[in-house]
């Protein structure tokens, strides 16, 4: 007897994922453009392959990620996804030896206890039926820390918690009772037969006094079936469609294939993968800072899914990219946020044809302060400084007025109309000759970088000025002033520009850390990026802002762009330099 | 007539019950604190498109107010949108999204 009718929802629901799995994965891969598609199938049979899979195995079942931000959150996801699989490959195994064949119905290990009563004469079955009621423990310990993560969520690292949809909080209570009903069903019928591992069998003598324990055991193996199959309906409908497309998404970002400018099928992949775990949302300064809730990642991510993205929402973000550092699946949520920006702003309703055909002497280095440098006239002037000192045969491309960069179009989502600024210095900066464009702004390195198609290095000034240092040509003399310095988030995330402002200030002052610097750096508050948010929660996320930047009681704040200081100068209760002062400051030549 | 060099300048009486305030409103429901306002022209001083042209935002803003629409189109396509005005502005006015707004509006007529 191999067959009993409580199998065919579990059964028909497996059929049913494993199809729409299937299919969604064909849909994603076919539609991926030519350049990726080729991409994919070049390397899906490489080295790059197992590097997926191995990276499957620790974000997708050990949850690495989500360890290194809460070892009891890691410990629960991981106890769930690695225990599941290992039931599933356990119970397969077990289930074989006990069959005597490699062909069992795919419902038979699942519910092996149901059909196999008589253990005596199988090899190895008390050592399987301790092994799957370990794994079960392991799985249940997982559940058990689900439940309490409801109630004690800041036990787990948890400050706010998104809000769920319907279809999400139904298919959670599924999963909750899935195990539990596992655990039940068996126990039962260990109970019956009187067998059973260490768990099982142990819950099952405790029942045994229970009335009526067959038809009790039957009721639960009945349930058990169909919180099984109620699962794989709904998972595509929920959040936890994660499950497969983030699988999908480890092999592809392996293969090279990213989120660029449009919606593609890659970019879809990633709105599908996001699982709402909500860790965005603690980390967004907005939240914290500013008491701004309903404009976070996750739900960013759910309104594109659901195509219904808000146009206020849209744009009340900073682009500082603090949520993507820390989203344990790595989705690139500033790109995905610029991509449904431009779909929305991306037209042409500006006329750049005032501005004039600048050509500049030909010269080693071109200097370009940009808008925001000029209205910290400190930074340039003793950038100035730092090139006549340095005697660098230099031009101030943008002495007087600066044809913008583009990049705060660009934020806005209007790329057609920055690329005629773009032109416009492209044509300037050539004109030139220079091998050396640097800047003083992070926000125009990094168009520069990213978007200006210039065959010159391009450098932002603490780059350049630890390049000069370096070279003899200045000679940055050291103090015991204690500094702090705070990461601009376009030149750090934006641009992974950390080591280089620490080196150079490392030589002039004496340079204090804080915790949340580098890659979980805040941001000032003064971002382009959003045009929504007023000055009031600004303010608050700038006070915020500083007064973790101050904590150490630094005697001087430091920071590389001009946006930052202008903006940390109104709370900022110390001295703020840009790092350019700094050095112009210590100059020993 | 004799040309003196001198000539009557134009009737600069605004008549706000045939002006068009439709962009004003439009602006002021997207970006309220379009409102606020004081016309200091720090915006203007500031301007990176200012150094290169005669834009004036500070006169674009009383212009929508007063509703006087038909130069609004093309003195606002002339901004680079680099938000220096935004850091300048004593008031907090968000101008940024005024002029995004504004934008809008002028596409919307």
């Amino acid at each position: 007897m191999k067959f009993d009718l409580f199998v065919l929802p579990f059964t028909v629901g497996l059929a049913f994922i494993l199809l729409y799995t299937v299919y969604r994965f064909a849909r994603w891969i076919s539609k991926l453009s030519f350049a990726e598609k080729k991409k994919f199938w070049l390397w899906l049979f490489t080295h790059k392959t197992i590097l997926a899979i191995k990276e499957v195995f620790m974000e997708c079942l050990i949850h690495r990620k989500i360890y290194k931000n809460n070892p009891l959150l890691g410990y629960m996801h991981m106890s769930i996804a690695l225990g599941w699989l290992a039931l599933i490959v356990v119970g397969n195994l077990e289930s074989r030896i006990y069959s005597g064949t490699h062909l069992n119905p795919p419902y038979f290990p699942i519910f092996l206890r149901f059909f196999v009563h008589d253990h005596h004469g199988i090899p190895w079955s008390f050592f399987f039926t301790n092994l799957m009621d370990l794994i079960l423990l392991f799985v249940l310990s997982g559940i058990i820390l689900a439940y309490l993560k409801r109630a004690f969520s800041f036990l787990f690292g948890i400050k706010r918690k998104p809000r769920r949809r319907i279809q999400d909080i139904m298919i959670m209570i599924i999963l909750w009772s899935i195990f539990p009903l596992r655990l039940f069903a068996e126990s039962l019928t260990a109970s019956v037969y009187g067998n059973g591992g260490f768990l099982t069998g142990t819950i099952g003598s405790m029942f045994s006094y229970l009335p009526y324990p067959n038809e009790l055991a039957y009721t639960f193996w009945w349930l058990y079936s169909i919180s099984l199959g109620a699962f794989f309906f709904v998972l595509p409908f929920t959040r936890y469609m994660h499950i497969p497309a983030e699988i999908l998404l480890i092999f592809m970002r392996r293969f090279g294939i990213h989120t660029e400018k449009k919606y593609t099928s890659f970019a879809d992949l990633e709105v599908y993968s996001c699982p709402k775990c909500g860790m965005c949302m603690d980390k967004c300064q907005m939240g914290f800072a500013a008491n701004v809730k309903d404009m976070q990642s996750v739900y960013f991510i759910q309104s594109v899914r659901r195509n219904k993205v808000e146009e206020q929402k849209l744009y009340n973000c900073m682009i500082c990219g603090r949520c993507q550092e820390f989203c344990p699946v790595g989705i690139s949520l500033n790109d995905q946020r610029m991509i449904q920006r431009r779909l929305v702003a991306d037209v042409v309703d500006a006329k750049f044809d005032y501005l004039p055909e600048k050509v500049i002497p030909a010269v080693d280095v071109v200097y370009f302060a940009g808008c925001m440098t000029h209205l910290t006239p400190a930074i340039k002037k003793s950038m100035v400084e730092i090139f006549e000192q340095a005697g660098v045969n230099y031009n101030f491309m943008d002495a007087d007025g600066t044809i913008c960069c583009g990049r705060p179009l660009m934020l806005a989502g209007k790329d057609t109309e920055a690329r005629e600024l773009q032109k416009r210095n492209e044509d300037t900066i050539r004109s030139s000759g220079a091998k050396i464009l640097v800047t003083s702004c992070p926000i125009c390195y990094k168009v520069f970088k990213e978007e200006y198609k210039l065959d010159i290095e391009i450098m932002h000034h603490t780059q350049y000025l630890l390049k000069l240092s370096n070279e003899n040509k200045i000679k940055v003399k050291p103090s015991d002033v204690l500094a702090v310095y705070h990461d601009p988030c376009e030149l750090g995330r934006g641009s992974d520009v950390y080591k280089e402002p620490r080196k150079l200030l490392g030589k002039a002052v004496n340079l204090q850390e804080i915790k949340n610097s580098k890659e979980k750096s805040l941001c000032c508050g003064g971002s382009l990026g959003n045009t929504q948010m007023n000055s009031f929660k600004r303010d608050m996320i700038t006070e915020d802002a500083c007064k973790q930047l101050l904590k150490g009681n630094p005697d001087l704040l430091v920071t590389a762009c001009p946006l930052c200081k202008k903006t940390l100068g109104k709370y900022a209760t110390v001295e703020i330099k840009d790092i350019a002062e700094v050095v112009a400051g210590q100059l020993n030549n | 007539m004799i040309n003196f060099g001198y000539s009557l300048s134009n009737d600069r009486q605004i008549d706000f019950d045939k002006n068009d305030l439709k962009i004003a409103r439009f602006v002021n429901q997207g970006e309220p604190t379009f409102k606020i306002c004081i016309a200091c022209g720090t915006c203007t001083a500031t301007c990176s498109a200012g150094q290169f042209t005669d834009f004036n935002f500070r006169k674009l803003m009383i212009m929508i107010k007063r509703g006087e629409d038909h130069k609004v189109k093309e003195e606002v396509s002339k901004c680079m949108l680099c938000g220096k005005c935004t850091l300048a502005c004593p008031r907090n006015v968000n101008t940024r999204n005024v002029i995004i707004n504004i934008k809008k509006a002028v596409n919307l007529k």
